[in-house]
């Protein structure tokens, strides 16, 4: 694949606020993360008892994913996803639970999130996507990166679409911008049309 | 659009069986282990098995490259290992030349209960301490995608030569034992209480380890060991914390790279896998050379030597393969007795030479994520 690309979707969740393709569509004043997304989990009408296992991270990202793919033809979508600080919210969360000799309950299921591409699992598991993944961490949202590598997985024919993926959450500050770039769309997949629906 | 070859050049390891390739495959030679008993209750209540590196060598090792006293023990472990890949390089450092920072927990030590999260816990932290030692100027690539990234980031540096974003690539790849992963993986009951033994039935679990690897990947061949010639990186979509019973994702990482390579497995001499010495991981790659007709093709795992060293694994392990393929010479799978796994597969037993000109780095991890990469020798003069 060679030919233009586009970001034919996009979708941002942050301060209890989800916005696709630039429009408002669901809100909860004053409601900490895991109020919020139960409720946005809700409103998607998604059976799917596994969300309630999840931690944050994995949480938010597949919902923003959900907002995308869910009713998509996810076809070799290959997953994309960055963020600032890993696994560190549950890092935290876990090394609270063994530095203490008199309190120390380290648990699996704890465990197996402190890596931060478990989320992509989450992704592909409930979307059936045996496709590329990759997880990467930069210290702040890096569209030239997104878009050199999104068109890398497209032009190598690694892929047919690319969710690319921001993810970020530390200590109940979190925001997620996630969009799809395929060969439809208006929106040219340019570092510049990227950092603009991000800020946007 | 028309790609580019990229190869893979210099190396180096910073492992307990020493800080240089050459007294790696020394050791490799002489049978010799780098796991042994370790008792300390700063790292774990009961004595445990692991491949460690000892502290006064790396300290040693460090003042004869930098009086610097800031770095953490990992970062130590790290500028080591890339320290004589981008000496013997000489490669202008422009923004052509990326570099690339594998690790499953980067420095996690640095984390104290009860205190805000220090800057060098971030992985982009513990990244600009290394690029900054070196003098990178491309902001840091980190790939953190479990216990795949060492391998993956050999991908992704391929990746971005072929389509032109950078000419040079590198990479350096590093996980240390910590108190963190070591309850971890305790938790799981996934812990050999002997040095691991990949794919025999006698095998008890996983041995945990630590190193650190560097590569070059260039556009330039001059120099180089291997062309990368196909990869692929396939989730199995199936489960977080266990592999695929059908091996589904390594078998389509395993048929993109190939098929990339342009090669078909009869092509394949060897293969350096993953073999952690957990029963379902061995099993499941069992199924997938099965599958892909990779059966009766030599393989081994590296992780009887080393333990397995998470995100420096799929890197420290390419260049022990490198050097399988440079010597026409395959290692023994340390550990290996008896057949562990239902499908029959071809585990070296011993070392020995033959013909090696493609060989096939596989590996797979947490998050259901495989990566599968072959590289076909290069016959170099210089």
């Amino acid at each position: 694949m060679t030919g233009k690309q586009y970001i034919s979707g996009y979708c941002s969740i942050e301060n209890n606020t989800v916005k696709l393709n630039g429009q408002e569509i669901f809100n909860v004043p004053d409601a900490a993360f895991a109020e919020f997304a139960k409720q946005l989990y809700r409103d998607m009408e998604t059976d799917y008892p596994k969300f309630f296992k999840m931690d944050n991270l994995s949480k938010l990202s597949f919902l923003a994913a959900e907002l995308l793919l869910k009713d998509g033809d996810n076809e070799n979508t290959a997953l994309l996803f960055a963020n600032a600080s890993s696994s560190l919210d549950t890092d935290v969360k876990f090394n609270d639970s063994i530095s203490d000799k008199d309190n120390y309950f380290p648990s699996p299921a704890v465990f197996v999130y402190t890596l931060p591409n478990i989320c992509l699992g989450e992704i592909s598991i409930k979307h059936k996507l045996y496709t590329e993944n990759s997880f990467f961490i930069f210290d702040t949202f890096n569209p030239e990166f997104f878009a050199n590598y999104a068109a890398v997985l497209l032009n190598t024919d690694k892929a047919a679409k690319v969710l690319c993926g921001w993810v970020e959450f530390l200590n109940d500050e979190y925001r997620a911008f996630v969009y799809l770039v395929s060969v439809n769309g208006t929106i040219e997949h340019t570092p510049q049309n990227i950092q603009t629906l991000y800020l946007s | 659009m028309d790609l580019r070859s990229v190869y893979i050049s210099h190396t180096n390891c910073v492992t307990p069986l020493g800080f240089d390739v050459e007294s790696n495959v020394h050791a490799l030679e002489k049978g010799m282990s780098g796991i042994s008993r370790q008792d300390n209750p700063a790292l774990m209540d009961a004595p445990f098995y692991s491949g460690a590196i000892d502290d006064e060598k790396l300290n040693a090792a460090f003042v004869a490259i930098s009086n610097g006293n800031s770095y953490t023990r990992l970062e130590k472990m790290m500028l080591l290992a890339l320290y004589p890949v981008v000496q013997k390089a000489g490669i202008e450092l422009t923004d052509k030349t990326a570099f690339i920072l594998s690790t499953t927990k980067g420095n996690i030590t640095a984390l104290q209960h009860n205190e805000a999260v220090p800057e060098e816990a971030y992985l982009q932290g513990l990244a600009q301490n290394i690029s900054g030692f070196f003098g990178f100027t491309s902001q840091p690539i980190v790939v953190s995608n479990a216990c795949v990234s060492g391998i993956l980031a050999v991908s992704v540096a391929k990746r971005m030569i072929q389509t032109g974003v950078y000419d040079h690539t590198f990479i350096v790849s590093g996980d240390e034992v910590s108190k963190f992963v070591l309850a971890g993986f305790n938790s799981f009951q996934a812990m050999s209480d002997e040095p691991c033994r990949p794919y025999s039935a006698n095998r008890k679990g996983v041995t945990l380890g630590e190193a650190a690897a560097a590569a070059l990947v260039t556009v330039d061949s001059n120099d180089a060991s291997a062309k990368i010639t196909g990869d692929g990186s396939i989730n199995d979509a199936n489960h977080i914390s266990g592999p695929s019973r059908t091996g589904e994702g390594l078998v389509r990482s395993i048929e993109s790279a190939l098929k990339e390579a342009k090669v078909s497995a009869d092509a394949i001499q060897y293969i350096s896998a993953h073999g952690t010495a957990t029963p379902f991981n061995d099993e499941m790659e069992a199924i997938a050379f099965n599958r892909t007709g990779l059966n009766e093709v030599p393989v081994n795992s590296f992780k009887g030597y080393y333990g397995h060293t998470l995100g420096a694994s799929g890197l420290l392990e390419t260049v022990m393969g490198l050097e399988t393929m440079k010597h026409n010479r395959v290692y023994t799978s340390l550990g290996y007795d008896e057949p562990g796994v239902s499908q029959p597969i071809n585990v070296i037993r011993e070392n020995k030479d033959t013909q090696v000109d493609y060989f096939l780095k596989t590996a797979s991890g947490f998050g259901g994520c495989n990566t599968a990469v072959v590289f076909q020798k290069i016959k170099n003069d210089r």
